[in-house]
């Protein structure tokens, strides 16, 4: 809890924060930036840096950013809340959520 | 906040400047012989293949090639007829059923050449990069594989109308094409207006386009001696929702319009505009979340009740199909069905004839209580090969599903074990069944309509897919009865080669320096204002009119109300729309397109039919007779001075299609 940083600030444009980036593996290519039909992203005004994802409120998730990525785990799309669809294992029955507590190990399989 | 207390918030802050540099009102010129708008799939084919015969040619996309148009993917090619190996049916015959399952309204001459060109333009692409067949044996042994030349086929496996394609492949594949070809590429370029020339009393002439580039605010010029028009169909007109984030479009955010704006004012004529069905709240339901369409990704999924109870499958007939085999053939009688996307979902008989089997009545079903909800998408219990069909191919090479893919298996989401949610039934009926049910949603209300899913109106073309102005040319999507990926293809291949020929004995064009310059005054007005109405409110605006006054039933009165409405918001436009950077700027002009769409296209093609018709889900108060014959025909409409000017075509357009197609085929090649 910080009481020097506290500014003035708009509501968040969508309902929604499509892209997260890491900051640690992105390395400023702008791939991302120049493949967005939307162009949802801006570049970084200091060249090498995160792209800014400025007008997150006309993503489509459609993924182009994703895949021209050349550096893996760099940017993914977060799917929001609201499309967090459940699935059920159907010997148990039991139900798991994208995003849930004690999530299963991940399904490393490729599509075909 | 309002964005001019934003600005003056942030004035000095180096970090809050525009990224790009600054070029309002610069001009750009450049001159070709085919100018190509849009770089979708059916632009991308359209350059190629102009360039190809020779012509110098440019594109301009909005957005980039690789990542912009519905098209970044594709899980079933369909409807490629001629020469697919082991298919009996004839191009002719398939073209009239696919005729007559809309009652006639469908363009027969765009979808003979899909039929008819298809396959060859899937080897074509093949050839470029595109990945078409199995070649790693993944469906060895499978029912829907031909051992032969391993190619795939979906949903009706006996007559192989349709193929499962590794569609991810073909954007890359076209673009690299495009750039070995020498194609001038102009990305985040859109399209603000055609430019014309008179040619004597009662022609026009397409010269060229002017556009806006989305970055720095620059102006292009471009002329041309012929213009590909790819640039798809308008959407948002009755609806839109940024607040829904990614939810509500069927079709990627570039596609506003700005095609049909720029033709209508360039005097093309349109059929069908009157044609909309309705649409959900705002929610397209299908890619992103879940278990899509049991209709076409997700075909023939079994899907099961909240306790593990099966949805029954039933054939056109109504009778209940028992085994999973059954829903990939034809019923008793029946020669093949057609599915894929854009087919009919009216109850009559071109319906009938051509339906194939489907989930029904779920709503009924769960009503009386038989089944219980949620649904779910039983993938463990299908075959091995059909499991990973649906969801390692289709749902991994249809563009935007590929990434829903990705999401559910890192989660753990395993499709050998686990069953995923269908939010189906938030759709209702419309989802299962027939869009006429749809009309009865649980989230939607029958007055939010939609004119862009399915077989829809646009420009009118003839054999040439030449549009009644001289030198305009159109394909994909953004055409009469256009809808589809292998259709978008097939026309944009055709379209660019004949625009290539009639550019090589076109003589040079130039756009007039006044039309230039009004269309630079009309782009950058909005930048006069910093503070005022927001693309966001005007959209809004337009979305209530269309509801309003141009929604479920219509009538006159209600229809020259949405005319007056028009006037207001024009004047909104003219004196209130407000843009603060190049990015705004292009979205409100957008947004001025989906008005032209909506209140100067959509609004007369309704008053211009004066009966109702359940073929194009339409229904005039005054005119409750449904499709009396005097106007079973297409009504088309298009602009002159201002003024709307009515006319009409016959039913079956094209036919008889193999005839008019060997017809319209140059003898010789035609030399340059
Ligand atoms: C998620 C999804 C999956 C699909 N899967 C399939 C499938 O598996 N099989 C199938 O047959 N069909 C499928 N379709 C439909 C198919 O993708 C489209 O029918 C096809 O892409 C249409 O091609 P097109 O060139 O007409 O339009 P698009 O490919 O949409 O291209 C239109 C282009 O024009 C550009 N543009 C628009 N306005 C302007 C402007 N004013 N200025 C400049 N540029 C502009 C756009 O940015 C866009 O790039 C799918 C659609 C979606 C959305
Ligand atoms: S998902 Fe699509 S629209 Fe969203 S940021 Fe990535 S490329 Fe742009
Ligand atoms: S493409 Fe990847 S590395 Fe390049 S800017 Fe985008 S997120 Fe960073």
């Amino acid at each position: 809890m910080s009481e020097e940083n506290v500014y003035l600030s708009p509501n968040p444009a969508s309902a929604a924060r499509p892209i997260a980036i890491d900051p640690e593996k992105c390395t400023g290519c702008n791939l991302c930036v120049n493949v967005c039909p939307a162009d949802v992203f801006v570049p970084n005004p200091e060249a090498g840096r995160v792209p800014l994802v400025l007008f997150v409120d006309e993503c489509w998730y459609c993924g182009p950013c994703v895949d021209e990525c050349p550096h893996a785990g760099a940017i993914r799309l977060n799917y929001p809340v609201m499309w967090r669809v459940p699935w059920k294992r159907k010997e148990t029955g039991q139900h798991y959520w994208v995003g849930m507590k004690n999530p299963p190990p991940p399904n490393d399989t490729p599509p075909a | 906040m309002s964005w001019g207390t934003w600005i003056d918030l942030n004035a000095g802050n180096d970090a809050m400047k525009w990224p790009y540099p600054i070029r309002y009102g610069q001009e750009d010129a450049v001159d070709v012989d085919v100018l190509v708008l849009g770089g979708g799939i059916a632009g991308c084919w359209a350059a190629i293949s102009a360039a190809e015969q020779g012509a110098k040619v440019a594109i301009l996309e909005r957005g980039s090639i690789l990542g912009s148009g519905a098209g970044t993917g594709c899980d079933h090619w369909q409807w490629a007829i001629t020469d697919v190996p082991g298919v009996s049916l004839s191009a002719e015959d398939f073209t009239q059923a696919l005729v007559d399952n809309h009652g006639g309204y469908n363009n027969g001459i765009s979808r003979y050449i899909q039929a008819r060109d298809g396959y060859e333009t899937l080897l074509e692409l093949e050839e470029m990069g595109g990945k078409v067949r199995d070649t790693e044996d993944t469906f060895k042994g499978a029912e829907f594989r031909d051992e032969q030349t391993k190619l795939l086929f979906a949903y009706d496996y006996e007559n192989r109308i349709v193929m499962r394609v590794w569609g991810m492949t073909f954007k890359r594949a076209l673009r690299s094409r495009l750039r070995r070809l020498g194609v001038d590429i102009h990305e985040r370029v859109a399209l603000t207006g055609l430019l014309t020339e008179r040619r004597g009393e009662d022609a026009t002439a397409v010269v060229g386009a002017t556009g806006l580039n989305v970055r720095t605010g620059a102006f292009n010029v471009f002329t041309a001696k012929a213009t590909v028009l790819c640039a798809a169909r308008p959407q948002r007109i009755w609806t839109y929702s940024t607040e829904l984030a990614g939810s509500c479009d069927l079709r990627m955010p570039g596609a506003m319009g700005g095609g049909y704006a720029a033709a209508w004012r360039a005097g093309t004529e349109f059929a069908m505009m009157e044609k909309s069905i309705p649409a959900g709240l705002s929610i397209n339901p299908s890619a992103p979340h879940g278990s899509g369409h049991p209709s076409n990704t997700w075909y023939p999924c079994t899907i099961v009740d909240a306790n593990g109870k099966e949805v029954p499958w039933v054939d056109r007939d109504g009778h209940t199909l028992e085994t999973f085999e059954e829903r990939c053939r034809p019923a008793p009688g029946q020669r093949f069905f057609i599915k894929g996307g854009g087919q009919s979902s009216l109850p009559h008989q071109g319906l009938r004839d051509y339906q194939g089997p489907r989930l029904t009545n779920v709503d009924t079903l769960v009503e009386k209580g038989e089944i219980e909800l949620p649904l779910y998408a039983d993938l463990p219990s299908l075959p091995a090969h059909e499991r990973r069909a649906i969801f390692g191919l289709m749902v991994g090479q249809e563009a935007k599903t590929k990434h829903t893919y990705a999401n559910y298996t890192h989660a753990g989401f395993d499709p050998d074990r686990d069953m995923l949610l269908s939010y189906q039934q938030l759709i209702g009926g419309g989802g299962y069944g027939t869009s006429a049910e749809g009309a009865k949603t649980v989230l939607g209300f029958p007055s939010i309509r939609n004119a862009h899913s399915g077989t829809t109106g646009g420009p009118v073309v003839d054999w040439n897919l030449r549009t009644n102005l001289e030198g305009l040319y159109a394909a994909g999507d953004g055409m009469l009865g256009g809808n589809d990926h292998s259709h978008a293809a097939t026309t944009g291949r055709y379209a660019g080669r004949r625009a290539a020929w009639f550019a090589r004995q076109a003589t040079a064009r130039s756009g007039s320096r006044e039309q230039i310059e009004a269309e630079k005054r009309r782009v950058y007005s909005p930048l006069q204002r910093k503070d005022g109405v927001h693309w966001k409110e005007l959209l809004a605006g337009i979305n209530k009119t269309m509801q309003a006054y141009c929604g479920a039933v219509k009538s006159e009165g209600l229809l020259r109300m949405a005319l007056e409405a028009g006037e207001d918001l024009k004047h909104v436009v003219d004196t209130e729309l407000a843009a603060v950077n190049p990015h705004d700027l292009a979205n409100a002009l957008s947004v001025v397109d989906i008005l032209t769409a909506g209140i100067d296209i959509i609004v007369p093609a309704c008053l211009a039919r004066r009966a109702s018709s359940a073929f194009l889900h339409f229904s005039r108060a005054e005119y409750p007779a449904m499709d009396p014959p005097e106007w079973q025909k297409f009504v088309t409409i298009r602009q002159e001075g201002g003024v709307v000017k009515q006319g009409e075509r016959p039913l079956n357009l094209g036919a008889p299609f193999e005839e008019n197609y060997l017809a319209h085929r140059p003898a010789a090649p035609i030399g340059a």
